[in-house]
């Protein structure tokens, strides 16, 4: 399926909505389900950019991808759209960068099932309004992704993960350069060290009491919240701390009510009345109020 | 209408706050670039509160009001038209808070991008936007262009290190976009506030994110025979695998002023030099600059020089920063392009620069964020030359046609402002536009923040030559 392909299917009048690989919530009930094209269009290693339908799965991009020795910041086991739409990193955001920061280029179809170009090609890029940001982290309340360029990045020589009960995962954010995550559960602190071996090794061992483990501790399932990064030195509960970013995966389900202010909702109601008039676009999801919606974050 | 208006102004500010002199208007009518307007009154509010009864006042006279940081802005971003309000950010220069163990920090909008840096220099700390102008633009500006500079290469232009922004919105409400948490729930407003070009509202106080400083740097320079040797080198070293923190190119023209003005021991016999700036832990360091200097030997790269010392270093990036100003011994004025095209495409499209710059008649410098792809074409002439101005204008536009056919875009970190506005039909189709005017709409639906800027009216769509009535360039 190709994007004029695809915006037919979403259409211009109906109730439609997208699915991914469901595993973030997928589809809103309801409503005719549509999904994007998939698969790799163009990858150009010197250009360290990938275009892609937003159907292509993350999985299958990465293994691509590592044939030529890259890598780009998306959490694996969804799909690209999927993955974009909900704008949520994994571990490694404290090194790699946030999800939003991937997307160079998107064609999506919006509520008139017209196709739109947000962004360019290039690594660099101010030509206008940045609609690539608001459409990162909108759940497909705007417009449905079909086809994106993205970024990618090398892929460290080396990648390990080590554990310890010794030290102060505060102070390691001060003392170790760039780790690429920084875990904590309120004991044992997790670091994943990138780079030259030696120099991974090196860092490694200026972490009191660091042994090598395989990768991150499994993450807490009640909750993933957002919080100011000064605030995680008094998490309490059973949780995984991101150190340095501010991601909680917490045991317990996400106290109800995050605090928006007036504005910022009026700003919301001006930009879904503008973008989809009718609200026909993955109709009842409401992005302020996403853990309702999405039946909660892993 | 005027009068009343500035009554009131003055009655938020005081007198002395509120400028109306002839010499003060025309100073604030321009910004770096070409292009000038007039404005009516310039206020020079000190806090959120003063910056939100400007634009009440504004707004209640249905007078376009203005955003303006140091005025650096090269696109006319912060040029006022038909007498708009100006509303100058310079007195609100202050660092709010540093919290160094989560590397962040709020500052208002006019503290001057350098300053940042040197306040967080003990701590270990930099903000990691240099542009070249660094030592005058605000942070205000930075944050409504997305500004970029050398170092912007790996770790990312403006928009990755802006974390929150207090904002008056253009009704005249205040709040926060972003925050200091990583996911603020609902849509990224604080994304797409960056690089907006003060079309959204103004900016009052800014959450950034400041960066460790790098255990190590070396920098290097490596000269070749060949434009082309230069280009292929920078894009081999991308394909190798290798982000430099900065990969900077100078042309041959550009070496010589440079040098004329800083004496730094460039080759001036040299068709381009690449500044190479590699950072991180010891040994990857040691490997990168191995592979860097490899690769510019297979490139034909005649010499390498790497920089002894600090001093050394300094003197090197001295000669890169201080591009423009040795250009003003060349010809008196300049007229600096800024367009990105595919890193692969760096040797076609700058052969086409030299070629569209001879044929009319013009010099042109190259000196550019390689890494990239962002070109910076500079064409340097003397204004009093008759029929210079329209040459120069026919040549930005062709530069600017070229980069966008293969596939590269209208500004890489300068902005579109007034300067590239009846361009962007160029790279969007009218679907396009209309979803950014939508964008526009839902903040601004008065359109009283800078109006005129970045979308072209559906009238001056296509009209590539047309800037707006009031405005000369
Ligand atoms: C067990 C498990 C745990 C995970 N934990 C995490 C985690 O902690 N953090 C994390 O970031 N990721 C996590 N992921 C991965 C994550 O689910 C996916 O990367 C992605 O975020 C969702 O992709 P999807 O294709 O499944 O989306 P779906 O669940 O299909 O859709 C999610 C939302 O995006 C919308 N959407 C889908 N495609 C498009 C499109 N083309 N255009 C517009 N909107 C679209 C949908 O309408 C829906 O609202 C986890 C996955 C699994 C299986
Ligand atoms: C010699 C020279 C070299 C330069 N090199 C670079 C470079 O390497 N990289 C680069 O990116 N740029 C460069 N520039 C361009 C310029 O310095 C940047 O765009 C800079 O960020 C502008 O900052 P300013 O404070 O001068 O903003 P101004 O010129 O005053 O304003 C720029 C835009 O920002 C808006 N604005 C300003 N403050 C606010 C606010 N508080 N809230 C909302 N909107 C606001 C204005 O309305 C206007 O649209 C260079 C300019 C010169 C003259």
């Amino acid at each position: 399926m190709d994007l004029t392909a695809f915006a037919e299917s979403v259409g211009a009048s109906d109730p439609v909505t997208v699915s991914g690989a469901g595993t973030r919530g997928g589809p809103m009930p309801d409503a005719r389900c549509v999904a994007a094209p998939s698969g790799i269009v163009e990858f150009e290693p010197a250009e360290m950019t990938v275009r892609c339908g937003a159907g292509t799965t993350v999985n299958e991009l990465l293994s691509t991808l590592a044939e030529a020795g890259q890598s780009l910041a998306l959490p694996a086991g969804g799909t690209v759209g999927g993955a974009l739409a909900c704008g949520r990193s994994d571990v490694y955001r404290l090194g790699r960068g946030p999800v939003r920061d991937t997307l160079l280029q998107a064609r999506y179809v919006g509520a008139q099932g017209q196709v739109v170009k947000a962004g360019g090609q290039t690594v660099k890029n101010v030509s206008g309004f940045d609609l690539c940001r608001l459409l990162v982290g909108s759940f497909g309340t705007l417009g449905f992704l079909g086809e994106v360029i993205l970024r990618t990045r090398p892929r460290p020589a080396v990648s390990r993960w080590f554990a310890t009960t010794d030290a102060d995962p505060f102070a390691l954010l001060g003392s170790l350069y760039r780790p690429a995550s920084l875990l904590w559960d309120g004991e044992t602190t997790w670091v994943c060290l990138e780079g030259h071996a030696e120099d991974v090794e090196a860092q490694a061992g200026s972490v009191s009491g660091a042994r090598e483990v395989h990768g991150p501790p499994t993450l807490p399932v009640g909750s993933r919240r957002s919080v100011a990064p000064t605030s995680l030195r008094s998490l309490t509960g059973t949780f995984v701390a991101e150190i340095g970013v501010g991601v909680v995966h917490h045991g317990e389900p996400t106290p109800t009510g995050t605090a928006v202010s007036t504005e910022v909702r009026l700003l919301h109601g001006q930009i879904k009345g503008l973008f989809d008039p009718t609200g026909r676009l993955n109709p009842g999801l409401d992005v302020l109020d996403v853990l309702g919606t999405t039946g909660g974050m892993s | 209408m005027n009068g009343t208006l500035i009554r009131e102004l003055r009655g938020v500010l005081g007198a002395d706050r509120v400028l109306t002199g002839a010499t003060e208007l025309v100073l604030y009518a321009r910004d770096a670039s070409n292009i000038s307007g007039s404005t009516s009154v310039v206020c020079l509010p000190t806090s959120t509160a003063e910056v939100q009864e400007c634009v009440r006042a504004a707004v209640r006279h249905g007078v376009p009001f203005v955003a303006r940081g140091s005025g650096t802005g090269l696109a006319g971003g912060a040029v006022p038209l038909d007498g708009a309000v100006v509303i100058a950010l310079t007195k609100m220069n202050q660092v709010l808070s540093v919290d160094v163990e989560n590397r962040m920090a709020w500052v208002e909008p006019g503290v001057l991008n350098l300053d940042l840096t040197r306040f967080t220099a003990p701590e270990g700390l930099h903000f990691a936007p240099d542009p070249s102008s660094q030592q005058s633009c605000s942070i205000g500006g930075n944050v409504a262009n997305n500004s970029g500079g050398p170092h912007c290469l790996a770790d990312g232009v403006t928009n990755s290190h802006i974390l929150a922004l207090e904002v008056v919105l253009p009704d005249g409400s205040v709040t926060v976009l972003g925050g200091e948490d990583p996911e603020p729930t609902g849509y990224d407003l604080r994304g797409v506030f960056v690089g907006s070009e003060g079309m959204l509202g103004i900016t009052t106080k800014v959450c950034v994110r400041l960066t460790q400083n790098p255990p190590a740097v070396r920098t290097l320079l490596m000269d070749f025979s060949s434009v082309d040797d230069g280009a292929n080198t920078v894009s081999a070293i991308i394909a190798g695998g290798i982000l430099p923190a900065a990969l900077e190119m100078m042309d041959r023209l550009c070496i010589q002023a440079v040098e004329a003005f800083v004496h730094a021991g460039l080759p001036l016999d040299a068709a381009a030099v690449l500044l190479v700036e590699v950072t991180g832990l010891p040994v990857g360091l040691d490997a990168d600059v191995r592979r860097v200097i490899e690769i510019g030997r297979e490139h034909g790269a005649r010499s390498v020089r790497v920089a002894q010392d600090e001093a050394e270093r300094l003197l090197l990036w001295k000669g890169r920063k201080s591009a423009f100003g040795a250009i003003a011994r060349i010809k008196p004025n300049y007229y600096l392009h800024d367009t990105v095209v595919p890193r692969r495409r760096l040797t076609e499209v700058l052969a086409k620069v030299y070629e569209i710059a001879e044929r009319h008649e013009l010099l042109v410098l190259n000196v550019f964020h390689a890494g990239d792809g962002n070109l910076h074409p500079l064409l340097v002439f003397d204004r009093r030359e008759p029929g210079t101005m329209e040459r120069v204008h026919r040549a930005g536009e062709e530069i600017v046609a070229v980069s966008v056919a293969v596939g590269g875009v209208l500004s890489g970190e300068h902005g579109i402002g007034l300067e590239k506005r009846d361009y962007m039909s160029l790279m969007f189709g009218p679907d396009d536009l209309e979803a950014q005017a939508l964008l526009r709409r839902a903040f601004d639906p008065l359109a009283l923040a800078n109006p005129m800027k970045v979308l072209p009216s559906p009238a001056s769509c296509g009209d590539v030559h047309s800037v707006p009535e009031g405005a000369w360039i």
